[in-house]
């Protein structure tokens, strides 16, 4: 393994990406708001913090996980296609469980999410339950993946799912608890990262390559699209059911 | 509301661990150890499937566990630092941002802010630069541009940058959204029900590309920098709730990028 090119070509890469949001804000908070930092040394710190955090996580995501995710996701679905597994939905059986599984799994590890659940726990004032959202967005996107899974092996027309999914997500607005429904929203939104992406993006592409009728360039996008409708639902409603429930105990 | 699954029980004075005088160990540090606990919790679900799967249903052990071992310390150690750094800079940064536009009181200042925000953070993107490459290539295979380089990757930017422009549009909205005090469920509502109209107009190729665009715009850095401007901004503007009103900036970032992909497909059709 070339670790020492793996930890060049991140650093470089994550300095990159890190520059426009540095570039906007010393913009702003020198020239337009013309003040300075409160604590710059806490500021710089948690800065060069989130950079290595960031740097070592893709390293770490790119030599223990996504080698190990990938090679599984193209032997489960070489299995599958050959049939050991017997037919009709048991050939596709592991398939389903490990869309479900690296979808919730990855979401677990989503460190935006991380970020969003722990924002919305300090400003609540702990009303809000930073695992139990996190459970509940988890659980939101391995329903959605595995779904779009089906999709892709039945080869059924996206914009059915998707649509189905925000009518639901329309019917739970009207009767959710108010103040979860922004976090509800941004939860669609914040799932699908730096984790998940890489993941299901192989699993998605993989399948409609080698499912007999599929066109990776149709069939291989869009298995993403089907996190977001579903944590928003699940979100909306796990609120409900906290309601529901502490207005019963 | 109480929407706690999980609240850990008072622990009575006689069990609480008595401090030990001795060198006394940095609050940094402690966090830093807390944090990581945290991480591995977070991380034991993702290695639990991979073991699952490699071990019992493909019946294989990894054969270099050394590295795989060393790959799992750095994510663990990673996302450790990446939490306390959120703590320490991004957070604090963007509500004092959002504060600090409020008290100036320029409204374009701020506007302007809110779009450099989402179009810079997107437009550089390394999520968003492999889909828009693939999607070029999906469109000159299906015959929508010339399949040659110089038009493919002419086709990748446009993409690029009507997704980076999408989201800071969006950020513009959803800043707009928290000063007038607007419920955003009829903005996010009326948005799906424009997709779900474009969708039935655009080309098909585009649809499942549009919808994508839409889920990898949001990256790390910048959702903590969204979420801490919304929250800041709420927080510092009297009658808005921060709970109510601080959330809700990143909906519409993954919003508008499908209807504007969608629109770009049906402009170049």
């Amino acid at each position: 393994m070339d670790w020492a090119g793996l930890i060049f070509s991140t650093f470089f890469g994550t300095l990159r990406d890190v520059f426009p949001i540095v570039l906007v804000v010393v913009v702003f908070q020198f020239l337009v708001l013309r003040r300075g930092l409160a604590n710059p040394a806490r500021v710089l710190t948690g800065f060069v913090f989130v950079v290595l955090g960031i740097v070592l996580f893709l390293i770490g995501l790119e030599t223990a996980i996504f080698p190990l995710g990938r090679g599984m996701a193209e032997q489960l679905i070489t299995q599958a296609i050959s049939g050991v597994n017997g037919d009709g939905w048991l050939r596709y059986g592991w398939i389903y469980l490990f869309a479900f599984a690296i979808g919730f799994s990855t979401t677990m590890a989503e460190p935006s999410l991380i970020a969003v659940a722990g924002k919305a726990g300090d400003i609540s004032g702990g009303s809000v339950g930073v695992f139990g959202l996190r459970l509940a967005v988890a659980l939101g996107v391995a329903t959605g993946i595995t779904l779009g899974v089906y999709r892709i092996i039945h080869g059924l027309p996206i914009h059915w799912f998707i649509i189905a999914g925000y009518l639901v997500v329309v019917m739970l607005t009207a009767t959710a608890p108010r103040k979860m429904v922004p976090l509800a929203y941004d939860s669609g939104g914040v799932t699908t990262s730096t984790v998940t992406v890489p993941l299901v993006a192989a699993l998605g592409l993989g399948l409609a390559g080698a499912v007999p009728g599929r066109n990776p360039l149709i069939d291989g996008f869009g298995l993403i699209a089907f996190a977001a409708p579903f944590a928003i639902i699940s979100v909306l409603a796990y609120a409900q059911l906290s309601v529901t429930m502490s207005r019963k105990g | 509301m109480a929407l706690n699954f999980l609240s850990l029980p008072d622990i009575p004075p006689r069990l609480r661990p008595k401090l030990v005088r001795g060198p006394r160990i940095p609050p940094v540090l402690r966090d830093l150890a807390r944090a990581f606990g945290d991480s591995v919790r977070d991380l034991t679900p993702i290695v639990s499937v991979i073991a699952f799967f490699q071990i019992l249903v493909l019946g294989q052990a990894p054969d270099d566990f050394l590295t795989i071992l060393a790959g799992m310390l750095c994510v663990a150690a990673g996302l450790t630092l990446f939490v306390a750094g959120l703590e320490m800079a991004l957070f604090p940064l963007g509500e004092s941002m959002a504060n600090g536009f409020v008290h100036k009181g320029s409204l374009s200042a701020l506007i302007a802010f809110a779009f450099a925000l989402g179009f810079g953070t997107t437009v550089a993107e390394p999520a968003l630069i492999a889909v828009c490459a693939e999607a070029a290539r999906a469109a000159a295979v299906a015959g929508v541009i010339a399949d040659d380089p110089a038009a493919i990757a002419r086709y990748a930017l446009e993409l690029r940058f009507v997704v980076a422009f999408a989201v800071g549009i969006a950020i513009v909205i959803g800043v707009t959204r928290i000063l007038m005090g607007w419920p955003i469920h009829w903005l996010i509502i009326g948005g799906y029900a424009l997709v779900v109209m474009m969708t039935t107009l655009a080309p098909r190729e585009i649809i499942s590309i549009a919808y994508d665009s839409g889920a990898v715009t949001t990256s790390t850095i910048t959702v903590p920098m969204v979420t801490a401007l919304g929250v800041g901004l709420a927080s510092s503007i009297r009658g808005r709730n921060p709970m109510l009103d601080g959330f809700g900036l990143i909906a519409f970032a993954s919003l508008t990028p499908m209807i504007f992909v969608m629109g770009y497909g049906m402009a170049t059709n």
